[in-house]
């Protein structure tokens, strides 16, 4: 069997749809940002596939994955970062807890 | 490799230099110094505007190439982001120098600088990658300056939502990202529109819907602003100015670059459509909340959110008219909303009320901060004689140049939302003005660089409608460019 390129956009966009649903569904900030992490890597996938199955020729796919994980390193410790500062504050990561603003 | 590509980016790397010269400042200089550290930033800051609009502008070039290009209007706008960005520093000096503040002030410049800079690569760039690195260097520091308050939960509370909407929204952009280099096998801007061609796909619907949701995040438009009213009641009210004025000024003139320089070719096919039921949702919305709101800083976020609106109305035009409506809407905006800001946060510093309530019988024991908050609500209501008529004419205007019955549909709606939104901007001035309810706040002096800021953006509200100059050169930048080659 030949592996071609839809083998890998279609685990792709069900990670990409898992971290949407989890995104949204989750109570936990921590799973949240795990879901944050499945659709940035969703998109590192796409990136490569494309650029491995269609334009093999040139790097410019590979080269934004490399910036984009980079990216989503920084983004997960600023947003730990938050998180450690709502923890101390208010004892509580349940995003059901963080709704003194709501009106 | 040839160096003096530099060169093109000079007002970067002029901003880099303020950001090293702040950043040693505040690392090496001793603690006595340290005071002064407002004071420093902002003198830097106001030269190296000065200087930015003397040398900035070098016309049309393109540099590394073409990943970074500059122009007349590309170096006009970044102009106007920096007077925001000056008057922004000036209104933030007291609370930059307050007590809770001492250990932290000069993080506090720093961040604010690194987000500048990002939000001049966003308007540079030519290339996905530089865009995104833009994109996201705008606005993680970003999340940090929202928490910035420590000692309050409503910080913390602003910036949990704020980084997880805005690392949500630039993985959905970065998703649609994936399918037009799929489509068109570059990340050039300029490559994009000639691969991508005019044969209409479905992918590129589902891509392209991807981008403007992706952008539409930052900007606050409507499906996508829910996260808008909290953090900015959360955040601190100089964070907050800053966060609506300059941050929403940059993301409209990139979204502006990318729609019509990668997607041009499919104006009329795809994404005008999408653009109109982002606008009428948006200023609908946003005025309809706003109506119910009592919190200041919340009030003047959903008044943002329609004010976006009205800024996404010169993109629809899609000519050079509407670019320099759309720029000249944003300096207007910046004025306005900030004269609207320096109140709150003078009022804020000083007693530490937010509620409109708290805003009753204020003519009687602060006269002159309540005549700055009228003629801020006026100028963003678009009264006649203010800056926000003239801007809100002018947007209109090139909005129905282009023509078709629907837009003039939608320009009719924007008028009528424009009527609905007097009235609640004219519930503060009642509040302040008319209401016979006992004063709430005492009559006091306000810092001198508070009274300076509300100088400077009061003196804006006046001068900006009614001195054609500032007008003339916008348009005359935005004349220039050639932007606007592919629509079809």
């Amino acid at each position: 069997m030949e592996l071609t390129m839809i083998y890998y956009l279609i685990p792709s966009l069900i990670m990409f749809c898992c971290g949407v649903y989890g995104f949204i569904t989750r109570r936990n900030m921590i799973a949240i940002l795990i879901s944050l992490e499945l659709m940035l890597n969703a998109v590192d996938i796409n990136f490569v596939v494309f650029n491995r199955f269609l334009f093999p020729g040139e790097m410019e796919g590979m080269f934004f994955t490399l910036f984009a994980i980079g990216l989503a390193a920084a983004e997960t410790a600023l947003a730990i970062a938050i998180i450690i500062n709502v923890f101390r504050v208010s004892n509580s990561i349940d995003v059901r807890d963080v709704n003194k603003m709501k009106h | 490799m040839d160096y003096s590509q530099f060169l093109a980016m000079r007002q970067e790397i002029g901003l880099l230099i303020v950001f090293l010269l702040v950043f040693l400042y505040d690392t090496f200089m001793p603690k006595k110094a340290l005071n002064a550290t407002a004071g420093f930033t902002t003198i830097l800051f106001l030269l190296f505007t000065v200087a930015s609009f003397i040398w900035g502008n070098i016309g049309d070039v393109d540099a590394f190439a073409g990943m970074y290009s500059t122009s007349g209007v590309c170096s006009m706008i970044k102009n106007i982001l920096n007077v925001g960005v000056l008057i922004v520093l000036i209104q933030s000096c007291r609370w930059a120098n307050g007590e809770l503040m001492i250990m932290r002030r000069g993080e506090f410049y720093e961040l604010l600088l690194v987000t500048l800079f990002g939000m001049y690569l966003m308007i540079s760039a030519r290339h996905f990658l530089l865009f995104v690195i833009g994109l996201e260097s705008a606005s993680l520091p970003l999340a940090a300056m929202v928490a910035f308050d420590k000692n309050r939960y409503e910080s913390h509370e602003a910036a949990i939502k704020y980084m997880l909407t805005a690392v949500f929204s630039s993985a959905v952009f970065m998703m649609g990202l994936s399918f037009v280099y799929g489509l068109s096998g570059s990340l050039y801007f300029h490559d994009i529109a000639l691969q991508l061609g005019s044969s209409f796909n479905t992918t590129l619907v589902v891509a392209l819907a991807f981008v403007i949701a992706g952008v539409g995040f930052k900007l606050s438009l409507v499906p996508f602003h829910l996260w808008t009213a909290d953090v900015y009641q959360g955040a601190p009210t100089s964070v907050t100015s800053y966060l609506s004025v300059i941050s929403k000024g940059a993301a409209a003139f990139a979204f502006l670059v990318i729609l019509v320089q990668c997607f041009g070719q499919f104006y009329s096919m795809v994404w005008e459509w999408m653009l109109y039921a982002l606008i009428i949702a948006t200023i609908t919305i946003g005025n309809l909340f706003a109506i119910r709101q009592k919190n200041m800083k919340r009030f003047l976020a959903f008044s943002s959110i329609s004010q976006a609106g009205y800024i996404m109305l010169g993109i629809v035009g899609c000519n050079d008219m509407g670019l320099a409506a759309m720029m000249y809407y944003i300096l207007v905006y910046i004025f306005s909303n900030l004269a609207a800001f320096g109140v709150i946060g003078a009022i804020e510093n000083q007693t530490g009320k937010v509620e409109m309530t708290d805003y009753n019988g204020l003519s009687r024991t602060n006269p002159w901060l309540a005549c700055s908050m009228m003629l801020a609500m006026f100028s963003l209501a678009g009264i006649p004689p203010f800056a926000g008529f003239f801007s809100k004419f002018f947007i209109f205007t090139s909005a129905i140049n282009q023509g078709s019955v629907a837009i003039y549909i939608l320009v009719l709606i924007a008028l009528i939302n424009t009527i609905i939104s007097l009235y609640y901007y004219l519930l503060v001035v009642k509040a302040m003005y008319i209401s016979p309810d006992e004063p709430q706040i005492a009559n006091f002096r306000s810092a001198s660089s508070e009274r300076l800021g509300l100088w400077i953006t009061v003196g804006g509200i006046v001068a900006l409608g009614i001195v054609s100059f500032f007008y003339d050169s916008i348009m005359e930048a935005a004349s220039g460019s050639a932007l606007f080659a592919f629509i079809g």
